[in-house]
């Protein structure tokens, strides 16, 4: 295990990204994937450990210009018990009943789920099949810059993102729902707390009768980060549920993805279930 | 090792200092450094809540905390929920319905049923049943505990 020589706590944004600009630090927000995969001995510290909680500006949940602004250090639980999430984007709040559990929905931070960037993460699929975005801030010659990525292209791969080791995640930005909007989250597991998703699927689209428009399907655990269910999508845009467009989406999603075998699922089994699941989910959505 | 590094909390209601290596949990901070056994390692990776403390009122896995992040915070474990009204009624509820076997499981149970009836003082079985879904049982069947944590709430009247 490397050592950590230095241990900050910075009480605002722009002194965490003045820090983060010196040198390479690791960051703790709610420390639930940090610390066993340090006892695991996955993780190497980086010299500095930055810890981020006592920044109050990267806390709380806003609505701005119809967005939803969640701050990096949201909890899962917070997500979970807010009115502006329940009503904007009820997918989230649904994925956050889903997460872990009790113990660490109160401690799991929005951001940290999202940086980690694994393809199973619970609130990747979600926050994708919503069009989220991720704004990152730095301080790279003395004045905090942020940009602002779509969340698809911010996820690269296990692990994985386009934060720059000088960055942090400030906020997720969430377009609200339309209110003709209708969505479904499904999430596999051998039990419904405390398990890693062998596949999940999250649904947002409008609903002009019986037709779907602006359909969007993400997918977890099923390739090297969440992906959009394109070819899925197509079938299904534009056009009224019926047994034929449904099950026509059903194969399009199983065929489209491509994932691995590994101790949760076979891939085999994981496209079983993404074909068997979806079709169910639309099914759902026909009847109501 | 990493150098230590000072930190200030109130544990159990009392101001607490320690020196803390930037790695350790705050499990290993009760249990090791400050002596109180009660909390217990299970499995140190967040599954069986056998761990769980209070951090400023919300219940945590303290095996995933880092001792560090305590800095500036009110924990409470289960030896300071003896002194608690709720906690109190709890542990007796726990008792009459005879939901303790091996008793490893009890005090993350005990924390745990306190953060829900603090939440939800009139959980319905459902509620009660999901609010431990952290917290791992190997001897009960989780009838008991259930029960217990029904009896604790009706006892709040």
């Amino acid at each position: 295990m490397a050592e950590i020589e230095r241990v900050l706590a910075p009480a605002s944004l722009d002194e965490a990204a003045e820090a983060l600009a010196a040198g390479e630090a690791t960051l703790l927000a709610g420390g639930t994937d940090l610390m066993p995969a340090s006892h695991a001995g996955k993780v190497r510290f980086a010299p500095m450990l930055i810890n981020l909680r006592r920044i109050a500006e990267l806390s709380g949940i806003a609505v701005e210009d119809g967005e939803l602004r969640i701050g990096t250090l949201v909890t899962i639980a917070e997500l979970l018990g807010d009115e502006a999430v329940r009503e904007r984007c009820p997918i989230l709040a649904e994925a956050a009943d889903h997460f872990a559990s009790p113990q660490i929905r109160n401690a799991a931070t929005i951001g940290g789920n999202l940086c980690n960037a694994s393809p199973a993460g619970d609130m990747l699929v979600p926050l994708l099949a919503a069009g989220a975005r991720v704004e990152l801030a730095s301080k790279p010659d003395g004045t905090l810059v942020r940009r602002v990525l779509p969340l698809e292209e911010f996820l690269v791969g296990p692990g994985r993102t386009r934060r720059r080791p000088d960055e942090l995640l400030a906020t997720v930005r969430v377009p609200a729902a339309a209110p003709d909007a209708i969505w479904r989250f499904f999430k596999s597991g051998t039990r419904p707390a405390l398990d890693i998703s062998a596949v999940s699927i999250g649904l947002l689209a409008r609903k002009a009768g019986n037709a779907l428009h602006e359909v969007r399907i993400a997918l977890g655990a099923v390739a090297p980060t969440v992906v959009r269910a394109r070819a899925a999508e197509a079938t299904l845009e534009g056009r009224v549920l019926n047994p034929e467009t449904m099950e026509a989406a059903a194969c399009a999603a199983r065929d489209e993805v491509h994932p691995i075998s590994d101790v949760r699922a076979s891939a085999w089994y994981r496209k079983e279930l993404i074909h068997n699941m979806l079709r169910r989910m639309l099914s759902d959505v026909a009847e109501t | 090792m990493s150098p230590k590094r000072e930190i200030a909390f109130t544990l159990n209601g009392v101001p607490t200092r320690a020196s803390v290596s930037p790695e350790l949990s705050a499990l290993a901070l009760i249990r090791e450094v400050l002596g109180l056994t009660g909390t217990k390692l299970g499995c140190g990776e967040g599954e069986c809540g056998a761990c769980t403390i209070l951090v400023d009122g919300r219940s945590v896995n303290s095996c995933l905390m880092f001792a560090l992040d305590c800095e500036g915070r009110s924990l409470v474990t289960i030896e300071g929920l003896a002194a608690d009204p709720l906690g109190a009624r709890i542990e007796q509820a726990f008792v009459e319905a005879g939901a303790v076997q091996c008793g490893f499981c009890t005090p993350g149970m005990v924390v745990q049923a306190h953060n829900l009836l603090t939440a939800h003082p009139h959980p319905t079985r459902e509620q009660i049943r999901r609010g431990i879904e952290g917290n791992l049982c190997r001897c009960t069947g989780y009838f008991k505990i259930v029960e217990a944590i029904e009896r604790a709430a009706g006892a709040q009247e």
